[in-house]
């Protein structure tokens, strides 16, 4: 059974339609919803979490209607919201304590909890201290802990890694791959960007203007296409490479330092390895192009 | 190497992996009551950092020094009646109040506002309804606190300075009576106005804005209207509509015969007993609406 599911989701407001008829499943892993600003993933979110009713359509999150039972998928569900959301004269302990309970568990076990997740999402010493006094790395984690402190079922990301720098950023993607996979607990996480959901995701979800542009595996996204991309010595070389191919009956074409060549057949590396020896080339490197994720968004 | 004869150190702490929860989770209602309980002890700074303390626990000492001491010099000296009822302190400190509120309400209510913490109570299984209510609940409660406590004092050395049991007794729980009338009537005012912006300094300053003027603009009208203090023009009796000490006031004498300036007839007891529950119910509707408004933003 799908973690999320939508039927024509719709979701109008006066002048704009944020949402317009999306169907899409969610499973286990990680799932990245990636578009534009406004394609309207955070409108997305906050219905699935039963914030705000669809004009139109149905949501299933976890086995429960939104609309009718938004307080269980609440209780089942953990949200990381984008904008800050923490006040600074109280300590994160103080803090994912409280919101521990208030999402239903008994205080002592709030507490156990909240120390658990703080040290998972790496917050040490400065648990303790005011979070007014925190570096943005470390807000990040916090409202990463809050999320994870009622062990939810599910766990909604709504642009994790905003603000951080790079090293931050991979710690945040490094720790949202653990949650899905080690774990286990499904993971819906937003992001504008596609290259940094590149590494973390096991599907992908792309939004559009409100509608559904795709939604596939990573791997079909990211799969082989019938191209070999081949690299020789210089760049004289490439263009002489390039015109032979083409002699040959090949389509060939150059992107950047190297050859694209489109894959009939078996012969086409037969092809390419009899090219580059007849013209006597120094061979870099020869493979299959692999699409990034940014080329199939740009389509 | 050395390394492998050292013995392993003391406090190392294994990293035993993400465990899940499977113990009891609790529904709205204990939820409820925990929020309600969390703030009552935000609105006294405790939980908090040593900053947020001062002011309230400042406030709370104005009240209950003053009462402290002249239990004291009730008590040294041996008077025959007590100085001071219950319900006449509340009103006497109604400045103090004032202040009370106007620092606390925003607390509890613009603070989560602006800092964007509301976001993380609505995405849990609390309804918005429910957070607002603990909020006023905590609210008044915290009211109730700062009246309630120099009152047990005022009744504590009360019976040790051994003053009729029964009057003083009634004089308590009239003072009780009161003050919980007014504490609720305060938080649903100080709440609604807390909880429309999430701005603390606009917050306060409304809050006393609201009080002091309300409360100069009944003294000023009652004054024109019953020159002579006579309590007796109908109108001037109406005026203490006009502010929530007054109107409590007089909603007090109504309720328990006595104890106010004036006691009002039943049609004017009835008026200003709707006005109160009017006034009550409306600024709750107002604070649950805010809240709506913020979760559908």
């Amino acid at each position: 059974m799908p973690v999320i599911a939508t039927t024509a989701l719709t979701k109008r407001y006066p002048r704009v339609t944020a949402l317009d008829e999306l169907t899409v499943e969610v499973g286990s892993g990680v799932t990245g919803l990636v578009g534009a600003n406004g394609a309207g993933k955070s409108t997305l979110l906050k219905i699935l979490l039963g914030l705000i009713a669809p004009t139109a359509g149905s949501a299933i999150v976890l086995g429960h209607d939104v609309v009718t039972g938004g307080e269980a998928v609440r209780a089942l569900v953990g949200y990381m919201p984008e904008h800050d959301c923490l006040p600074p004269d109280v300590s994160a302990t103080e803090f994912v304590v409280h919101l521990g309970q208030m999402s239903g568990l008994p205080a002592t076990a709030a507490r156990e909890r909240a120390a658990d997740v703080l040290r998972h999402v790496g917050l040490d010493e400065a648990r303790y201290r005011p979070m007014g006094g925190y570096s943005t790395g470390m807000k990040q984690r916090v409202k990463l802990a809050q999320a994870l402190t009622h062990d939810p079922k599910l766990v909604l990301l709504d642009e994790p890694t905003n603000g951080l720098d790079p090293a931050g950023r991979d710690e945040m993607l490094a720790l949202v791959r653990r949650i899905g996979t080690e774990f286990g607990i499904p993971v819906l996480i937003t992001s504008h960007l596609l290259g940094e959901l590149e590494h973390v995701c096991d599907h992908i979800v792309v939004l559009d203007g409100g509608r559904l542009l795709r939604s596939e595996s990573k791997a079909a996204l990211t799969g082989e296409t019938g191209v070999l991309a081949v690299e020789v010595r210089d760049l004289g070389g490439r263009d002489r490479l390039g015109a032979a191919l083409d002699r040959a009956g090949a389509r060939a074409r150059p992107d950047g330092p190297l050859v694209l060549v489109e894959i009939t057949g078996e012969e086409t590396y037969d092809v390419v390895r009899d090219t580059v020896a007849e013209l006597g080339l120094g061979l870099v490197r020869i493979e299959q192009h692999r699409h990034r994720l940014e080329e199939v968004f740009s389509v | 190497m050395s390394d492998q004869l050292r013995p392993p150190a003391a406090g190392v702490i294994h990293d035993i992996g993400y465990r899940h929860y499977d113990g009891p989770r609790l529904g709205r209602f204990a939820i409820t009551q925990a929020l309600t309980v969390s703030s009552l002890r935000h609105a006294y700074g405790l939980g908090r950092s040593g900053k947020s303390k001062v002011m309230p626990i400042l406030l709370l000492a104005v009240m209950v020094v003053p009462v402290a001491i002249m239990v004291g010099i009730e008590n040294a000296l041996q008077f025959d009646n007590p100085p001071l009822s219950q319900m006449r302190y509340i009103f006497f400190l109604q400045a103090v109040i004032a202040l009370y509120l106007a620092s606390q309400a925003p607390q509890l209510f613009s603070r989560d506002l602006r800092y964007g913490s509301i976001v993380l109570y609505l995405a849990r299984p609390l309804r918005r309804t429910d957070y607002a209510l603990a909020k006023l609940t905590a609210l008044a409660l915290a009211l109730m606190v700062l009246m309630g406590l120099p009152m047990v004092i005022l009744y504590a050395g009360a019976l040790l300075a051994k003053f009729d049991f029964t009057l003083m007794t009634k004089e308590f729980l009239s003072g009780l009576v009161t003050a919980l009338l007014l504490s609720i009537l305060l938080a649903a005012i100080g709440g609604l106005i807390a909880a429309a912006t999430p701005r603390r300094g606009f917050a306060v300053a409304a809050i006393i804005a609201v009080l002091i003027v309300s409360f100069t603009a009944v003294t000023v009208v009652t004054a024109i209207l019953d020159p002579e203090g006579t309590h007796r023009d109908v109108a001037s009796r109406y005026a203490n509509l006009g502010s929530p000490f007054s109107l409590v006031e007089v909603l007090a004498s109504f309720v328990l015969r006595g104890g106010g300036d004036w006691v009002p007839n039943t049609t004017q007891g009835l008026v200003f007993a709707a006005v109160y529950l009017l006034v009550v119910a409306g600024c709750c509707w107002g604070v649950n609406a805010r809240y709506a408004k913020v979760a559908r933003g």
